[in-house]
């Protein structure tokens, strides 16, 4: 059931992208997608009633210093966390990069408007 | 004609705002103190982010938001005297380059040894040894270099967006 | 399991408040809004790293797009396309969710690393994860096991990481450079 919310969201953004006149609002609807990309992910390392994946003198055993077991089969994934990591970066980069192409095309045509864009030339 | 046209131009880009405005005066001076203590705090996520929650990425972007409000309080004018932004532009390129350089040297440790964790590494054994500041290899160097990366290629993006200056009359057909 | 249920409900009546509205600084807010939560939920599902980075690049991303967005002087322009496209849009759009559906029901339940399962299903030896938090620390040293997996197990990922940051910052400064030369005056001179 989170899974689908999850893709309702995604759902949402796409619409915005793909019926919106304004350009800022097609930016808008790609900051929307990526939110949900990056929450489905992390939704999918989730385990119920775990632990976070940092390591402290609590998982330790007392004797030889190995991880005890206990730990490994309640802590969450750490693998999808690491890659989402590095998305939340770079979205901010690449939203960075639109809105500078945005405010290009405002000063050359004077409008945020898209379809009126098509219809100035040069 | 062409004086008096060229004239008026200039009056119109004068009115367009040059920048972001600066704020009052209680920002200012809270800016002024708030800024270091971000600052500092940044430093300390990227520096023990072996050991806590944070590393370099979050680390990097508190550093650079240390900067904003330093723009945001006093202004596209006073920035583009008092920063540089060609500095940043160095710094970004140095940390890519030291990141690149802390890969290749693991191929002076054998024929695979593409980001090999050459520094010698403790862990915990037995029950008397602690969390230790320096004991995960490469991985704080890395650290390093990529909190220096991102700091300074968004202090780059927001210098560029406080200091940009927006003039419509140039480009437009009339 | 209930505040999961709460905060995305926020987050949907968020996102539909900042697509359908009419006024800009409305629909950046409600962004705002939506990562905020975003942030929250990562927080309630153990994951301390990436609520930190959320919440930061999320402030910043706001003020990137009020900067460039609101203090214009623009008359509103509001409203869809046409009535044509907008319906077969939400037609296709209804039907990639059922589509989306059905797929989300082969994974396992909420609450089961789906990753995990999966190499536990295919009776692989171990699956990677397990592996990591195993002997993560022994190998590398760190306690903080995502900084380990990102900087040392799959450091190859964040030099591209690195690489196309500072390439995308590059372009946005070349872009937005105020002393650009047109055209019009090459040619002429």
């Amino acid at each position: 059931m989170p899974y689908a919310l999850c893709f309702l969201l995604f759902v949402i953004g796409l619409y915005c992208v793909l019926v919106k006149k304004n350009m800022v609002k097609i930016v808008i609807g790609i900051l929307v997608m990526e939110y949900a990309v990056n929450l489905f992910l992390i939704m999918l390392g989730y385990r119920t009633g775990g632990a976070a994946p940092i390591i402290d003198k609590t998982c330790l055993e007392p004797g030889t210093g190995q991880i005890t077991a206990s730990f490994i089969s309640t802590s969450v994934d750490p693998l999808p966390q690491a890659l989402v990591l590095t998305a939340i970066v770079i979205s901010l980069g690449s939203l960075a990069l639109i809105i500078s192409i945005c405010v290009r095309t405002y000063e050359k045509y004077g409008t945020f408007d898209i379809t009126k864009i098509r219809r100035l030339k040069g | 004609m062409e004086q008096k046209q060229r004239n008026s131009n200039v009056a119109q880009k004068e009115k367009i705002s040059n920048g972001v405005k600066g704020m009052t005066i209680i920002v200012k001076t809270i800016g002024s103190w708030a800024k270091v203590l971000i600052f500092l705090f940044g430093i300390y996520i990227v520096l023990f982010g072996h050991l806590t929650p944070g590393g370099g990425f979050a680390g990097g972007v508190m550093i650079a938001s240390a900067y904003v409000l330093l723009m945001l309080a006093f202004g596209g004018e006073f920035v583009k005297q008092n920063l540089s932004p060609s500095l940043a532009l160095k710094l970004a390129c140095a940390g890519t380059l030291a990141f690149a350089a802390i890969a290749v040297a693991g191929f002076f440790y054998g024929p695979d040894g593409f980001f090999w964790n050459f520094i010698g590494q403790e862990w915990l054994a037995g029950e008397s040894s602690n969390l230790h500041f320096i004991n995960a290899g490469i991985i704080m160097l890395a650290e390093l270099a990529v909190g220096v990366i991102v700091a300074a290629a968004i202090f780059l993006v927001i210098f560029t967006f406080s200091t940009f200056k927006f003039d419509v009359s140039d480009n437009q057909k009339e | 399991m209930a505040i999961f249920y709460i905060l995305l409900l926020f987050i949907l009546i968020a996102a539909v408040i900042a697509v359908e509205t009419n006024d800009l600084l409305s629909s950046v807010i409600c962004v705002g809004a939506i990562g905020f939560s975003g942030s929250l939920m990562f927080l309630f599902m153990q994951a301390p790293d990436i609520a930190i980075t959320q919440i930061v690049v999320e402030v910043l991303g706001l003020i990137i797009l009020i900067r460039a967005t609101i203090s214009r002087d623009l008359t509103f322009i509001s409203g869809d396309r046409e009535f044509f496209g907008v319906v077969v849009s939400v037609v296709i759009l209804f039907a990639i969710f059922l589509a989306g559906q059905t797929v989300l029901r082969t994974l396992p339940d909420f609450g089961t690393p789906a990753f995990v399962a999966a190499a536990q299903n295919c009776d692989l030896p171990a699956p990677a994860a397990q592996t990591y938090i195993a002997e993560g620390m022994q190998k590398t040293g760190a306690a903080n096991l995502v900084s380990a997996v990102i900087l040392d197990f799959r450091a190859y990922d964040t030099l591209g990481e690195a690489t196309v940051l500072f390439t995308s910052i590059i372009g946005a400064t070349v872009i937005l450079r105020k002393d650009s030369r047109r055209l019009g005056e090459e040619i002429n001179e």
